[in-house]
């Protein structure tokens, strides 16, 4: 088959564009090392997940550690039942609590890990026992202005 | 009186069964054009010629309103995060606008007036110059000898040219960023990285470019297609693909984008 300086031009565009898709996926997206590592499911209810997503963070210690994989309802008991896809590199205590915690005031929400002293490791299809809600802002505020409306009286 | 409001009733009623009539025969087109498509892949190079002309001599007005695109959203994006104190985030505003929005359709628009106006003048011309109706005595179909590769090659450069818009752009925002402005360089690619994902934001970007493409390459060859043959009616026609294109293209952005939205 002879060829063509068209065929040059149309093996260059196409190369050109599947190399900017690589950029797109490998530099500017979420396609690079974190997505291949292997992962294992640990599972925690929580009484309030706040604005917790599907794909969040977990971070233990500040370093991500896995991502929340499923959010269900659980209509027995009324909680919210978190699927967590931990990587399989790190390995935590039986004991570990986890929290729904929002990195800076307005910054997304993410499952913190606090690590315990228990010999044996979580493992894959375990629940987590300890577990902390996430801090509803406007609850707070009404507490306070509760408790600072009981002082007021104390004072005259 | 009355026989004005009249007449002007009844125009309007003739532009609206006209257009409708037009979509038809539009919806009928691309049926054909599907039909016809064995050639275009029997002898592919006839796409490949079509994709050259439509894509390659795209690139440069591509590639430069990509950087040029990025840049102005890395100087905006920074005027309005440094009030929040989040100047790290520019590459995700820049990336993310980029991926899921401008590439595609600033790409689009681009590729309509500047492929989509050449193929509808082109093939205007061939109808006008009687060159089509000399293929169909020849029985050369002209619908799969010159619309079907013209349809392929707009399918085909599409996502490539938005691929390369975005990429350009997040360079563009790059360069304002973190060389010019200069934002921290570990910060802009990692927060980019967390919050861009592969399939929701690149590959629905792409899925759209993919649908304007099809939209602007039917567009065009239909109007060139079914231009009079005359040189006003090419010259309409050629005016008519960019600016049905370009409505074409924001309205189905509209309607993609709220249908992604509503999966996440």
């Amino acid at each position: 088959m002879e060829r063509t300086t068209i065929d040059l031009w149309f093996g260059a565009f196409v190369a050109a564009g599947f190399a900017a898709l690589m950029v797109l996926a490998l530099k500017v997206g979420n396609l690079g090392a974190e997505r291949a590592t292997e992962t294992y499911r640990v599972e925690a209810r929580f009484d309030n997940i706040g604005g917790l997503k599907v794909r969040g963070p977990v971070r233990s210690a500040g370093v991500l550690v896995g991502r929340v994989a499923e959010i269900h309802f659980d209509n027995d008991r009324y909680q919210a039942r978190v699927v967590l896809a931990l990587d399989k590199r790190y390995a935590f205590p039986k004991d570990t609590s986890a929290s729904i915690l929002t990195s800076g005031l307005l910054g997304e929400t993410y499952v913190g890990f606090e690590a315990g002293g228990d010999d044996k490791k979580l493992q894959a299809g375990d629940r987590i026992t300890l577990t902390q809600s996430a801090v509803v802002l406007e609850k707070l505020i009404g507490q306070f202005l509760f408790s600072k409306a009981q002082e007021e009286p104390a004072k005259k | 009186m009355v026989d004005r409001l009249k007449r002007s009733i009844s125009r309007l009623g003739r532009n609206v069964i006209n257009g409708i009539w037009r979509f038809g025969s539009m919806a009928r087109f691309f049926c054909l054009v599907i039909a016809s498509s064995g050639t275009s892949f029997n002898r592919f190079r006839l796409v490949m010629r079509e994709v050259y002309f439509s894509g390659v001599l795209s690139l440069i007005i591509i590639v430069v309103s990509g950087l040029f695109v990025g840049m102005v959203l890395g100087l905006q994006g920074f005027e309005t995060l440094q009030k929040y104190g989040a100047t790290e985030s520019i590459g995700v505003v820049v990336a993310l606008s980029l991926v899921r929005e401008l590439g595609p359709v600033v790409s689009a628009l681009l590729f309509a007036s500047r492929a989509g106006s050449a193929i509808t003048a082109e093939i205007g011309l061939m109808k006008t110059t009687e060159q089509l109706t000399a293929m169909d005595m020849m029985a050369v179909s002209p619908m799969a000898r010159v619309i079907a590769p013209r349809f392929w090659a707009g399918i085909i450069s599409m996502p490539i040219l938005s691929w390369m818009f975005s990429a350009m752009g997040v360079f563009g925002g790059y360069v304002v960023g973190v060389v010019i402005i200069g934002v921290d360089n570990g910060a802009f690619w990692s927060q980019m990285q967390a919050a861009v994902d592969f399939q929701y934001d690149v590959l629905n970007g792409t899925v759209k470019s993919f649908v304007f493409g099809i939209a602007v390459t039917v567009i065009a060859t239909f109007e060139g297609y079914d231009a009079p043959p005359t040189a006003e009616g090419v010259s309409g026609a050629t005016t008519r693909t960019v600016v049905t294109s370009a409505l074409m293209i924001l309205a189905l952005d509209l309607v993609l984008t709220a249908f992604m939205l509503r999966q996440h």
